[in-house]
């Protein structure tokens, strides 16, 4: 099939087979490789990307189920060469060790934030547990997503 | 893994012609793409219903809501149709992970008929009934009777989850819903129990327990919901029915925990219950 949506902002056409998983589009097909794959199976959450503005699991995502849609990856965060806030507050919070979960972590920290630009610290933990880290031990995580709640909403809450 | 073929049918009528070629439906596909990936369900082609208008509506009738199947539980839980069932609004909460609830579908976790369905507890509680849909036509089933076993269900060839239909409880009653597992997250229940207990000073009038991940299927323990009309809301009132409830109990072993220990849990879980309400009312 012919497959339109948007990805990181801006329009995509790309012939693909329909149940393509969205991972393998994304990584093989359109060179993106900061989406990861973890278990395949939905357990890790490390292929998390953000759809219509919701997380979702590129593995469990065929390609046919994103036609129409706006799909942003991590490649989507950084700004005309500039990091975004929350990839920041990673790097300042030592929420980074090995690196291998971190574009899911970050994918779905946005999308916590853009639902709730102010969580709790409860809120974000409970918002991040799909999301397997086995270095941090997750307290840096949940510091970064703090830190940056605070950066984030001088900014408007970012590109939905 | 080679593509699976997959077409998106427009509307319900080409769904429908689609199934009776052999197409499995898929909506969110978080069940089904795991099993076709393990090589559990080998369909020759899927169906994509999960952006179906007809499978989408929330209506909300006199007696109670019915729920479109390709509604994900994210939708569901921030609708305010559900407002007025608690029950399932706390059952949907435990389900996966944030990505996982805007995905899956309730129609999903219907068909899938997994004996640990956090959801199910809530649809067996309410006393749901399945609207199925073919080409024959049209019928409707009481959750129970749907599901006929661990992810078996009376869904003959041909035929669809079009919609649940969720009656309203009468009066208030209180709700309750627990999960045991080994991890917050994506969680597969070692055991719950669900609860919709009406009380009044002090004493339960009527009680509705359902329990996962300790049968073949979701349990309603009858006998114990009898037992327990007309007893004080106490731990200490309930405590000659923990091995009742535990003996209606028929769990597996498996990797997350063994027969025993689900027996086991089922039953402390009826004190937990007991201790919650306690403390509600």
């Amino acid at each position: 099939m012919l497959l339109r949506f948007r990805l990181n902002g801006r329009p995509v056409e790309v012939e693909t087979p329909p149940g393509r998983r969205l991972l393998d589009l994304l990584r093989q097909d359109l060179g993106l490789i900061g989406t990861k794959e973890g278990c395949g199976e939905g357990e890790c959450g490390a292929c998390t990307v953000v759809v219509d503005g919701k997380p979702r699991l590129s593995c469990l995502t065929l390609a046919i189920q994103v036609e129409g849609k706006d799909v942003l990856t991590v490649e989507g965060l950084a700004q005309g060469g500039k990091n975004h806030p929350l990839q920041e507050a990673f790097i300042e919070a030592a929420g980074v060790q090995c690196g291998f979960c971190t574009p899911g972590l970050l994918m779905a920290a946005y999308a916590l934030l853009l639902h709730r630009p102010n969580p709790t610290k409860e809120e974000v933990r409970e918002w991040l547990s799909g999301n397997l880290c086995r270095c941090t031990g997750y307290e840096q995580i949940v510091e970064a997503v703090m830190q940056a709640a605070q950066k984030f909403k001088g900014i408007g809450g970012g590109r939905a | 893994m080679r593509p699976i073929p997959v077409v998106k049918p427009k509307d319900l009528a080409e769904t429908l012609r689609y199934l009776e070629e052999g197409g499995k439906p898929i909506a969110g596909g978080t069940d089904i793409l795991v099993a076709i990936r393990k090589g559990l369900e080998k369909p020759p082609f899927l169906v994509y219903i999960g952006e179906l208008s007809e499978l989408r509506v929330l209506e909300e009738k006199e007696e109670g809501i019915e729920v479109g199947a390709a509604l994900t539980h994210l939708e569901l839980l921030s609708h305010r149709g559900t407002e007025r069932l608690p029950i399932l609004r706390q059952a949907l909460r435990t389900i996966g992970s944030p990505a996982i609830r805007a995905t899956g579908t309730i129609g999903g976790n219907v068909v899938t008929a997994s004996p640990a369905g956090d959801s199910l507890v809530a649809l067996y509680l309410l006393e749901a009934q399945v609207r199925l849909v073919s080409q024959a036509g049209e019928r409707m089933l009481p959750i129970h009777e749907f599901i006929t076993g661990p992810r078996k269900t009376a869904l003959k060839s041909g035929e669809i989850v079009r919609s649940i239909f969720l009656p309203y409880p009468e009066g208030e009653p209180l709700s309750f819903f627990r999960k045991v597992g080994r991890r917050r997250a994506l969680v597969i229940a070692v055991a719950s129990l669900g609860a919709l207990v009406w009380s009044k000073n002090g004493r339960v009038e009527k009680a509705r327990l359902a329990l996962g991940s300790v049968a073949p299927t979701i349990l309603r323990p009858r006998e114990v919901e009898e037992a327990l009309v007309g007893r004080p809301v106490s731990p200490e009132a309930w405590e000659d029915l923990v091995p009742v409830l535990s003996a209606a109990t028929n769990p597996i072993s498996d990797l997350r925990a063994s027969a025993e220990y689900r027996r086991k849990v089922a039953g402390r879980l009826l004190l937990a219950l007991a201790q919650t309400l306690q403390t509600m009312a």
